[in-house]
């Protein structure tokens, strides 16, 4: 048995990443602090050509190589799309901040090059080993960017309550991950999928295994009650890095529930719905409450992050493609939305000033009536207002589950998305409505203003026509 | 009992107690010792299984080289066990019922009735000329070679994030810049003074030279 090269066509945008992940790492060496932003543009670069290669390897049925450890299909193509799309977002929103405050260096870029490939490693997974291998490269570039401000207590705190509880994370994944692999004897999501679908009788083996991985997922994506860390971890960071944190893993991380409980123990549904039921509902009260209580907007998006995974959820609990495909667009358009909320909180802060306090946003309105309606319109998507994206992604997550005669759930998701339009529409009203503290000039450099109007016009536009994106989701699950 | 039983019972037996003490043992030498023993308690039943070549990797390497180092480690530096052990015993009956818990649950579903000898039979023994080591590189080469480039670049990041996270240039580190020595002529280090010779020293003169 040999591995033919062809094998390796599928790959080719992860050898891509990681060719110039390492190219990037090599050539910074050589750049002074003068030239670091060809560092920047090569990583923006690296986005841009990773984007061709992927549409140019989309293959329209299932391709699944290298004895069964990778899957190159539909979801996987679009899903890594939107991961470079985000990404590149992301580096554009930080530059200008990561400037100010002496992070602009060429690791930045290198763990966020290697962080990408982590997700594409998770999205294309096909093997619990390469999912698991593929989730803790990304974590390790998280920690690490976690705590690449190393001056700053706050960051290095973040930072070590991220890895601690991450590892255990970790361990419990793979604690469920060897419970599966002892039950079935495959690490092959497939054969997995074979075996359940044979077994008769309720396995004691299967379902510890399936509640063990639950916990493990639970914890990476930060749903209540495995959601201690996220307003730490959100807080604690650069916001540059909570911006990265909060968006392009939450992608990933729809893509490996969608591997492990979808593809792989979508026969163990009735073991794995009330778990989810139950992770959804506190995610739902818990986050919306508790953020009302925030003063500080990075805590308080943080909460909503955990309050969005509940809704995440949802789509996985209907169990049907339908569901599926909503959970994908509302993860999209979470990670659009969240994108813009923390490159707002970018905008507004300048060398050695945070806006990250609600009262920063007093009176945006009187400072700048463009972008106080930019917020506007990024508040109004996370509560759910239409006609921004944010409605049409709760909608089609309601819809999939009333489908699947789950309606009291979704009234109790309704009852707290309307808890939760309280602390968005707070912001609101104070830009709105009260007068402005701080009233220095925005500053912002011309990309980061440019690309923070396009962010919010695209979510404006993509809730007045979401068409395209949800005939996108929906015709991946299919 | 067959000799092969009684040797695994031995080995398993060295092994938890010696995992016991790892965490329990108040030195953090000795519980790098304690570990080692562990290692090697664990290399026995890996013989056990016909695994010899990971057996051997495990000795060679995590006893020979990782836990040297890390008992270099261990003796450098001066670590406060005190504030460590704060609130050890608060925690500890909450912690213990989670353990127990998790214990008895865990031993219920992974029992014999499950994976004992009749679910599962023992594999034939591999015959006289099979090659573990060559088994195992077929399997991490070829069929398992897409997870190990992963683990390699998982590697890579982890130097890539230690060394962003402690590395501090110029900022504290004193050198010499050989150019610079090289570039010294004898002007800018010399200065020729003609003074007149003296011919008596005084005490004060030489408290102020």
């Amino acid at each position: 048995m040999t591995v033919a090269l062809s094998e390796f066509a599928p790959l080719l945008p992860e050898i891509f990443i990681l060719t110039m992940a390492c190219a990037v790492l090599i050539i910074d060496l050589y750049l002074t602090d003068k030239n670091r932003h060809i560092s920047y543009l090569l990583a923006l670069a690296t986005m841009a050509g990773a984007g061709i290669v992927t549409y140019i390897v989309m293959p329209t049925t299932p391709e699944i190589v290298l004895a069964g450890t990778f899957i190159s299909d539909q979801m996987s193509a679009v899903l890594k799309m939107f991961v470079y799309l985000i990404t590149a977002g992301v580096l554009v929103y930080s530059r200008q901040y990561l400037v100010e405050r002496d992070l602009f260096k060429g690791e930045f870029y290198v763990l966020v090059l290697f962080a990408v490939l982590g997700m594409m490693v998770m999205i294309s997974g096909h093997n619990m080993l390469s999912i698991y291998l593929g989730l803790e490269l990304l974590s390790l570039c998280l920690y690490a960017l976690v705590a690449l401000q190393r001056d700053s207590s706050t960051a290095v705190e973040a930072a070590m309550k991220y890895f601690v509880l991450g590892a255990l994370a970790s361990g419990m994944l793979l604690y469920g991950m060897s419970m599966i692999y002892g039950a079935s004897g495959s690490l092959d999501l497939m054969e997995i999928a074979e075996h359940i679908k044979g077994v008769q009788e309720k396995d004691l083996v299967l379902l510890l295994g399936v509640v063990f991985i639950i916990v493990g997922l639970a914890f990476k994506l930060g749903a209540v009650p495995f959601h201690m860390w996220v307003p730490d971890v959100y807080h604690g960071a650069p916001t540059a890095i909570t911006l990265f944190i909060s968006t392009a893993p939450k992608i990933a991380g729809f893509a490996i529930i969608i591997r492990l409980m979808a593809d792989g123990m979508g026969d163990l549904q009735h073991y794995w719905q009330d778990f989810l039921i139950v992770i959804a509902v506190l995610s739902l009260i818990i986050g919306n409450i508790i953020a009302i209580a925030q003063t500080n907007l990075k805590r308080m998006l943080a909460y909503s992050t955990i309050a969005h995974m509940g809704f995440l959820l949802l789509g996985i609990i209907a169990g049907t493609a339908e569901g599926y495909s909503a959970a994908m667009f509302y993860t999209i358009a979470y990670a659009i939305m969240g994108l813009g909320a923390f490159g707002m909180i970018i905008l507004l802060s300048r060398a050695g000033f945070e806006a990250d306090r609600l009262e920063d946003f007093k009176g945006l309105n009187d400072r700048s009536p463009w972008y106080a309606f930019i917020m506007l319109i990024i508040m109004f998507s996370m509560a759910g207002v239409p006609p921004a994206l944010g409605f049409w992604a709760k909608l089609a997550v309601l819809e999939s589950v009333v489908n699947v005669g789950l309606t009291w759930l979704a009234i109790i998701a309704v009852v707290m998305s309307i808890v939760g339009a309280f602390y968005y529409i707070r912001l609101i009203k104070l830009m709105y409505f009260d007068k402005a503290e701080d009233t220095a000039l925005i500053e912002g450099t011309l990309d980061l203003k440019a690309i923070l109007s396009a962010n919010g016009i695209a979510i404006l536009a993509l809730g007045i026509f979401p068409g395209a994106l949800l005939a996108i989701c929906t015709n991946v699950m299919l | 009992m067959s000799a092969e039983l009684i040797l695994f019972y031995l080995f398993s037996t060295i092994l938890v107690v010696a995992g016991f003490m790892v965490i329990t043992i108040r030195n953090p030498v000795k519980a790098a010792l304690f570990l080692v023993l562990a290692f090697i308690a664990c290399a026995g039943v890996w013989i056990l299984l016909e695994a010899e070549f990971l057996a051997i990797t495990l000795v060679l390497v995590y006893v020979g080289a990782v836990m040297v180092l890390f008992l270099f480690v261990v003796m450098m530096l001066d670590i406060n066990l005190a504030p460590l052990k704060e609130g050890f015993t608060r925690y500890l009956p909450l912690g213990a019922i989670i353990a127990l818990v998790i214990v008895i649950e865990i031993s219920i579903v992974v029992g014999p009735e499950r994976f004992g000898l009749e679910q599962i039979p023992a594999p034939e023994p591999a015959a006289a000329d099979f090659s573990n080591t060559k088994e195992l590189g077929r399997l991490l080469y070829v069929q398992y070679v897409y997870p190990f480039e992963l683990a390699a670049v998982i590697l890579l990041v982890a130097i890539v994030a230690a060394i962003a996270l402690t590395l501090r240039p110029k900022r504290h580190t004193k050198f010499i810049k050989i150019e610079d020595q090289l570039d010294v002529r004898r002007n800018d280090r010399v200065r020729m003074v003609n003074m007149p010779a003296e011919k008596k020293k005084s005490p004060r003169r030489q408290k102020q030279g």
